[in-house]
């Protein structure tokens, strides 16, 4: 049986109401049309969609700079298609890490990034994966867009051996090329950072480093140390603080006299962009990626995002704001609908192909699930590995002098 | 012209000996060197040998380092290899673990120990506990160093010793040298590590002299980190220490030798790993320990040693 797709262009239509033969004109195989109801009278052919269109985005309040990012980006079809896939796949995924702790499956500690979906990938599209980024503990959607797989993630959640880390690191320390995490102690990974930038600099070999931290870590001295030295030396660092409004339970006018995070830089020049639409975030990165590249030294980028869950599972979100407002921000500014509903409009993509997506992530995160439940945990012997790099066996203490651990590189 | 020649010809096996410091053919001379040029020989050898090593911390470069350990090198290495830092401890600390992730093997230099306090965060949990928690994903290859212990009259803030605390870490490699070689080769072994090594110098070593064999004058020179070494021969009683106090053992010892007590002082080199055996062989030879140090002894070194041979499988025997 031919499957009924959207590729085929049917010879002849009728409203009827059970399966009946047809010859489909775009490549004349019989076909079997199985639809019940009654529906879209002619499919498209993917020739039908428009490739490409230009979107206005909302203008970036700049601070030490002459002018911001553009006020207009054009997206293709693909585009739009990847993005939407990739966003709906860490939506789901972080629904999916809900259900599982739970059902306490996963333990300890888990920071879930939806709502948060345009950041992580309109940053990813503005730069090359031969770049580096560090981020904090709500790290899922970053090691998703820096190569990391659906599977190595729920089972590093799981703390299972197929996790990304062999289920060692956890929610918080999930690493893969080019990308250092993941890190647990808050505004810690910025001046790592900007030491990975020192790198790229060192190296000469034209990257850069995104560093990320939160409207909560944006007060952490160590920022302003530096951004100091990263501006002193012309580091190519783009610093970006995800305002998500709130640091744990603490709203950023209750932590913060200035809550113009994108100017607390002072000497760095800043950008404030809407963090909920992806195409905001994508053009305001590549913005910012040509400023570093180009030897100015580093730039600061402020995120305006919203988190639909707490500080983690731990936190139900709720008291220290309102169901109203979390419902709000989810009917007005959902990064996926907004994508959804631009490609839809202009005739980019069709409801079904999107709905098709959806049906395959949610696939792809069962199975991603079904693996992180039934993988086996990493074996005792795992336990006092990875002390030491390039090192020969060495016998580490037990709980008491009679038990010998062995530790392998 | 033809005498000019002949004199040259005959001048020759003197001027070969002269280059060759073999005046009466006696064998190879052992220079006396302090241990401040250790370090900076063992620095500028591994910058040169290695693009990506890199030196940064306060008044390293143009200052030439505030103890002088750093002379000489920013003028031959210039100002990407040898970098000044602003007072600001935990920023270009966690600058410093940043770079080795990335692929370069930074030197971070600490102005004292003490101010590593600042920037502790960093070098414990960004650099000791990565390659744990990332399964061996992410090395971190950084040494950091600097002065610790007691200075002369720098008051308490500025004389903390910090091998017990930074022992304490699984993931990290403490190393206390004593004398010129052990500066200079185990700081070559902890450069040439791909772990985080905590390098705890002492300020009032700097400036002493120690005989350097021709062997450890070369640009190969290493000495393996986790080994103890037996400074001086006995069977009495065990003295166990490091840095600094070793001198103090030594010249205890000799003391205690014209009263017919020979001492094994034992310098252990590195703190962790400690090396449990060495200490243990000797203490099994003299039945007698004791531990020296600079640290504050509650939860110290000392403990921890004490600690190793009570529970050690040869202990009971030594009744």
């Amino acid at each position: 049986m031919f499957p009924f797709t959207q590729k085929h262009k049917i010879a002849f239509n009728l409203k009827i109401y059970f399966p009946y033969p047809a010859i489909c004109k775009a490549c004349w195989q019989l076909t079997i049309i199985s639809k019940i109801k009654l529906v879209v009278v002619s499919a498209r052919t993917y020739a039908d969609f428009t490739p490409q269109a230009s979107f206005d985005i909302k203008k970036c309040d700049v601070h030490k700079l002459e002018e911001g990012p553009p006020l207009q980006a054009v997206l293709t079809r693909e585009e739009g298609l990847q993005y939407y896939r990739t966003m709906q796949t860490m939506r789901r995924m972080e629904l999916k890490s809900d259900q599982l702790y739970k059902q306490k499956i996963i333990r300890g500690f888990c920071h879930l990034y939806d709502g948060q979906e345009a950041c992580a990938v309109g940053i990813e599209a503005g730069i090359n994966l031969t770049d580096h980024l560090i981020t904090a503990y709500r790290a899922h959607g970053y090691t998703l867009t820096r190569g990391g797989t659906v599977r190595e993630i729920m089972a590093e959640l799981t703390g299972r051996r197929g996790g990304i880390a062999k289920g060692k690191g956890g929610s918080m320390h999930m690493y893969t090329k080019h990308f250092y995490g993941g890190n647990g102690i808050v505004g810690a990974q910025v001046p790592l950072g900007a030491g990975v930038a020192l790198a790229c600099k060192y190296l000469g070999k034209n990257e850069l480093c995104v560093c990320l931290y939160g409207d909560g870590a944006a007060n952490q001295g160590q920022i302003f140390e530096t951004y100091n030295m990263a501006s002193l030396w012309k580091l190519p660092c783009i610093f970006i603080c995800e305002n998500n409004k709130y640091g744990m339970g603490t709203s950023v006018e209750r932590a913060a006299a200035s809550t113009d995070y994108f100017k607390r830089g002072d000497f760095i020049p800043g950008l404030r962009v809407d963090g909920m639409d992806v195409l905001c975030v994508r053009e305001a990165t590549k913005f910012a990626a040509e400023h570093c590249r180009s030897g100015k030294g580093p730039i600061l980028m402020e995120l305006q995002t919203y988190r639909y869950h707490g500080h983690s599972m731990s936190d139900p979100g709720i008291s220290y704001r309102t169901r109203e407002e979390i419902q709000e921000v989810r009917s007005k500014s959902d990064p996926i609908s907004m994508l959804k509903d631009r490609m839809l409009s202009n005739n980019m993509a069709s409801v079904e192909e999107l709905k098709e997506i959806d049906v395959e992530v949610r696939k792809e995160i069962e199975d991603a699930a079904q693996f992180a439940t039934t993988d086996p945990e990493p074996p005792l012997d795992d336990l006092c590995n990875h002390i030491f790099y390039n090192d020969p066996p060495m016998e580490v203490r037990g709980t008491n002098p009679w038990t010998k651990l062995k530790s392998v590189s | 012209m033809a005498s000019l020649r002949s004199f040259l010809r005959s001048g020759k096996n003197a001027v070969s000996a002269v280059l060759r410091r073999e005046f009466h053919g006696t064998p190879p001379a052992a220079v006396q060197v302090t241990v401040r040029d250790a370090l900076n020989q063992a620095l500028d050898e591994e910058l040169e040998r290695d693009e990506r090593v890199f030196l940064l911390g306060e008044e390293v470069a143009q200052y030439d380092g505030a103890y002088k350990v750093s002379r000489g090198l920013w003028k031959k290495y210039g100002d990407k290899r040898i970098i000044d830092t602003p007072i600001t401890e935990m920023g270009f600390a966690g600058i410093a673990v940043g770079a080795a992730m990335a692929g370069l093997r930074p030197i971070c230099e600490f102005m004292t120990f003490n101010f590593s306090m600042q920037a502790i965060d960093q070098v414990i949990n960004s650099a000791a506990k990565t390659y744990y928690m990332s399964a061996g994903l992410q090395p971190v290859p950084i040494v950091f160093r600097g002065p610790n212990g007691a200075s002369a009259g720098v008051a308490a803030q500025h004389s903390q010793c910090f091998a017990a605390w930074y022992g304490h870490c699984p993931g990290l490699k403490v190393v206390s040298p004593w004398s010129a070689e052990d500066a200079k080769g185990l700081l070559k072994s902890a450069i040439r590590d791909d772990n985080p090594v905590v390098f705890l110098e002492n300020e009032l070593m700097y400036g002493v002299p120690f005989e350097m064999s021709e062997e450890a004058q070369s640009k190969d020179f290493l000495l393996p980190i986790g080994k103890a070494k037996i400074e001086r021969q006995g069977n009495h009683v065990t003295l166990v220490s490091h840095s600094r106090m070793v001198s103090l053992c030594l010249d205890a010892a000799a003391v205690l030798a014209k009263e017919g007590i020979e001492c094994e002082v034992i310098n252990m080199r590195t703190i962790r790993p400690l090396d449990a055996e060495a200490i243990e062989t000797s203490v099994m030879k003299t039945n007698h320990l004791i531990t020296v140090e600079g640290g504050w002894p509650q939860f110290g070194v000392g403990a921890e040693i004490l600690a190793r041979i009570m529970e050690g499988k040869d202990f009971f025997i030594c009744f």
